[in-house]
């Protein structure tokens, strides 16, 4: 045997990673030849970290190529499982035991203003990520990774998921399409995750086979939070099937729109005024509101041009979106001040709830405000404003002790 | 460690040698605790006799200024480094006394770039014995493998002014490189095509040096006008075609971070200066040019302008953004030794609330009393801090010397210091059990601010009370070293050898910590 497998990102813009070359051997043990920027204060970790997965593995001989730009412990395991992997296919998973990455389970109607795409053979950015207060964040599997290193970042996005803290955000990870999606449900549901976005969805059987197989995999491995689904419309056929999709299973709480797809599928192109996907846009918002799930619009890619992402994500909470998705945490503070309720929402929400308790407290049948009546969606979309003001800290928590003072 | 009998732990708790370079060393004593007697240096008395009653001071070559100068074996020579990484002149005196055949110089600049890496042949073929100043990236790293002949000695900026005035350091012969000046050696440096600003960090070598060469591309009639340097002090102009390089005169560290995890950086320390009561009408400030700073000074204009309130003065250290403070009325002085941009150059010129300082204004210990303590806000850097809060800004945490020390110590004084810096740099914690040089004393420290959390100075129960509500992430600095250990893993020690390649003094003139040679194994 002299065959060298490889994985990882080297060069100067790969800071935080490391590109790891196995070449196994017939004799010889182990060699390892480790170039580290952080040699001299972790080489010995390092070594220890490569004797120890080449003992795991059952790999006598071989010889270990590393030059790590500063990889943290997470991504050196996942670039050294990745190559072992290529060399040995079925080789098992190499995890350590303490799973420090903190879980959340989710709520089907928690808010979803803002969800931070993270490329998922990028470790550098994944580290920090749960810092920005992002709602959601999708460690991603599909556009953003190039089909051969689809492997490699599965792993890093598994060990991602294990050891790290993203914070209060939910856990998301964008699959690939059926059938390479199913690799990618198999290596990270059982890494507890609150959300999976469905990719170029057209039709219910899709959602479906994804939340069929999701279940299959939770119960075999244990894990008994609720995992949620967000089907990303992004075709004309999509957008026809919006609302089938919507209400395919219960475990759908969002439908979101991906807009570069689309406008590529319907002929035209993205344009800062976003006329070329209104009706999409109305349409999905539509389809989602009838199911009772929540809207989010594609992400912005400008990052540099807050005034226009703010023109636009005004425009979508106009339309009736929820949220957007981000590229850049530059964005998350902005997506999350425009999708927070006005104050003349707040005190229409107020007023609202107000009147439904008061009628409770009475023992009326109807609710009203003024001359209008309170269904219960009008409540339910209150109650939602109030628990994002409380949240935002735009109203106290007690506010009902001081209101109409 | 095994140490040298006769070597002292000094008040910082730091084995210090009995003499370096052959100088008697006053082990740091304590902040505050270390008084000097006696009167300054003065430099030979010089009489207009000796020179031309023309006014005109030219001469054809440097080299025939340092001859002039009476150059010889084991002279102090000076630099400044307003022209940054943009520099052509420093390196041309060395070469010139290269040429010349002379040996055991002392180079005394006021900080290197990496435009100076040459220096090392000089180093090498011994024209230079050792430099005191500054020593960044390669001299830094020649430094401390060892292979610097003397040992280094690293001052502040104010250090410096108080090493020279004090007669610490003996300038032999200052050449002061000058965008514009007039043959009787009056000089600035807000004209020419190496326009830098103010030529504040020169001002002792004009005073104190036994003989002064100001260096231009731009000579002008007398007078030359402003005179920030003097010509009475001046013995020798020399005309050169190009003395800096502009796109490296103005420093590529001005920009504003795009990085997400700075900004939640710089968003934090804002937050954190307005919950503590900082952000006030008259409050003054500094914060540097480097990515993180600037955008906290984005906060801070923000803040102010919206509140219609002023900051009286800041100290820089200026940029296009303080300038735009300046001018939005929500800054009402900025006092300038070092100028970072063509957009400052510029207000410095034109705008009377921007006026260039030097050194002995606002660092220098041994003044009557210095700019910093009266400062409300200083925003600093680090390359790391310590669980006691001591900081370092010279060594990185494998011992290799990376960095001068900049303003940084003397900043120190100011009523509420704080370092904004990342947790770790490239898996690298930034908080260590122990600094692995010594920079500056924790009790002086009181704010670490990082993407992860804030730790406040226990010695600061004030700063603490304030902000105990505030809704910031607060931590102690012990919690954050933990956090940054379960990512990064717990760094392995470095490996030194006993000798000693330089030596870091205290603004008062006492050693606080040496650096010793990094042992490679082989």
């Amino acid at each position: 045997m002299s065959d060298s497998f490889s994985s990882g990102n080297t060069g100067p813009s790969a800071r935080g990673d490391c590109f790891v070359t196995l070449t196994l051997k017939e004799s010889g043990g182990i060699t390892l030849d480790i170039q580290s920027k952080v040699g001299d204060l972790f080489g010995k970790s390092i070594r220890n970290l490569c004797l120890d997965m080449m003992e795991y593995y059952g790999i006598p001989d071989a010889h270990l190529s590393i030059e790590d730009q500063g990889a943290l412990p997470f991504t050196l395991r996942a670039r050294l499982e990745a190559a072992i992997r290529k060399a040995f296919p079925d080789c098992k998973p190499f995890l350590v035991t303490d799973h420090s990455g903190i879980f959340y389970p989710s709520e089907k109607d928690r808010f979803r203003r803002s969800r931070l795409y993270l490329p998922g053979n990028n470790p550098k950015l994944m580290i920090n990520a749960g810092l920005y207060a992002a709602d959601g964040i999708i460690l991603d599997l599909e556009d953003s990774v190039a089909p051969s290193r689809k492997d490699e970042a599965r792993i890093l996005v598994r060990n991602a998921l294990h050891e790290l803290n993203f914070g209060t955000a939910e856990r998301m990870i964008r699959i690939n399409p059926f059938p390479a999606g199913i690799l990618d449900l198999e290596t990270l549901i059982p890494e507890k995750v609150n959300c999976v976005l469905i990719p170029k969805c057209e039709s219910r059987e899709d959602v479906i086979r994804a939340d069929l197989k999701i279940k299959e995999i939770a119960s075999e491995s244990g894990i008994d939070h609720p995992v949620y689904l967000i089907p990303i419309v992004e075709s004309a056929r999509g957008v026809g099937a919006a609302q089938e999709i919507a209400e395919a299973c219960d475990t759908v709480v969002a439908l979101a729109i991906g807009l570069e797809d689309l406008t590529a599928d319907l002929g035209t192109r993205r344009t800062e005024e976003g006329d070329e996907s209104f009706v999409a846009r109305s349409l999905l918002v539509l389809a989602a509101r009838a199911a009772g799930v929540q809207a989010t619009d594609s992400v912005f890619s400008d990052v540099a041009n807050m005034n226009a992402l703010e023109k636009t994500a005004l425009e979508s909470k106009k339309m009736g979106f929820d949220g957007m998705g981000c590229i850049h945490p530059r964005q998350i503070p902005v997506i999350h001040e425009v999708f927070a309720p006005t104050s003349f929402e707040i005190e229409k929400a107020q007023a609202i709830v107000m009147a439904y308790e008061d009628a409770e407290k009475k023992g009326l049948g109807v609710v009203s405000l003024g001359s209008k009546m309170i269904d219960a969606p009008v409540l339910k979309r209150a109650m939602k404003t109030i628990r994002l003001a409380e949240t935002l800290n735009r109203i106290p928590k007690n506010w009902r002790e001081t209101y109409g003072t | 460690m095994a140490h040298k009998s006769d070597w002292t732990k000094n008040a910082a708790g730091r084995w210090i040698p009995p003499e370096i370079n052959g100088e008697k060393v006053i082990p740091f004593k304590g902040i505050g605790k270390h008084r000097p007697s006696g009167n300054r240096y003065g430099p030979p008395i010089r009489t207009s006799i000796d020179y031309p009653p023309d006014g005109n001071k030219q001469v054809e070559t440097l080299k025939d200024a340092l001859v002039k100068s009476g150059i010889r074996d084991g002279m102090v020579i000076s630099t400044h480094h307003h022209l940054r990484n943009g520099d052509l002149v420093a390196n041309q005196v060395f070469k010139a006394a290269s040429d010349l055949g002379i040996k055991d110089l002392v180079w005394f600049p006021s900080a290197s770039f990496p435009c100076h890496e040459p220096m090392i042949e000089y180093l090498k073929d011994g024209t230079i014995h050792h430099i005191e100043g500054s020593m960044n990236g390669a001299l830094g790293r020649f430094c401390s493998e060892g292979k610097m002949r003397g040992v280094g000695v690293l001052r502040s900026h104010g250090g410096r002014y108080q090493a020279i005035q004090d007669g610490e350091v003996k300038i032999d012969i200052a050449v002061i490189a000058a965008p514009t000046a007039d043959p009787f050696g009056n000089a600035n440096g807000l004209y020419g095509p190496s326009a830098c600003g103010g030529l504040g960090y020169s001002l002792a070598d004009m005073l104190y040096g036994d003989r002064v060469i100001v260096v231009t591309d731009h000579l002008v009639p007398f007078p030359c006008i402003p005179m920030q340097i003097i010509g009475n002090y001046v013995d020798f102009v020399v005309v050169m075609d190009k003395i800096g390089i502009p796109e490296q005169i103005v420093s590529g560290t001005t920009r504003i971070t795009r990085s997400p995890d700075r900004l939640l950086i710089a968003e934090y320390t804002a937050r954190f200066c307005d919950a503590a009561g900082l952000i006030k009408d008259g409050f003054s400030f500094q914060a540097g040019a480097g990515g993180t700073s600037l955008a906290i000074g984005i906060y801070f204009h923000k803040m102010l302008k919206e509140r219609g309130i002023k900051a009286r003065f800041a100290v820089g250290g200026s940029t296009e953004y303080s300038v735009k403070m300046l001018e939005d009325e929500v800054l009402e002085y900025m006092l300038d030794a070092q100028t970072f941009d063509l957009t400052a150059v510029e207000s410095m010129r034109n705008n009377p609330r921007h006026p260039d300082i030097s050194i002995f204004h606002c660092y220098d210990f041994h003044g009557k009393g210095t700019y910093t303590t009266m400062m409300d806000v200083m925003i600093l850097g680090a390359t790391e801090v310590d669980v006691h809060f001591n900081g370092n800004v010279v060594t990185h945490s494998d011992g290799i010397l990376l960095h001068g020390i900049g303003g940084w110590q003397n900043c120190l004084h100011a009523r509420c210091t704080i370092l904004p810096v990342p947790l770790f740099r490239n898996r690298i914690p930034i908080i260590r059990d122990e600094v692995t040089t010594l920079c500056g004393p924790g009790e002086l420290i009181d704010v670490i601010v990082t993407e992860r959390g804030i730790a406040i100075n226990p010695l600061r129960t004030d700063l603490l009370e304030k902000v105990k509500n505030s809704g910031l992430p607060l931590k102690s600095i012990e919690e954050l070293k933990a956090e940054a250990e379960a990512l990064c893993g717990v760094p392995e020690p470095v490996d030194f050898e006993d000798e000693v390649v330089a030596a870091v003094k205290w603004v008062d003139g006492t050693v606080i910590d040496v650096i010793k040679k990094v042992r490679r194994n082989p």
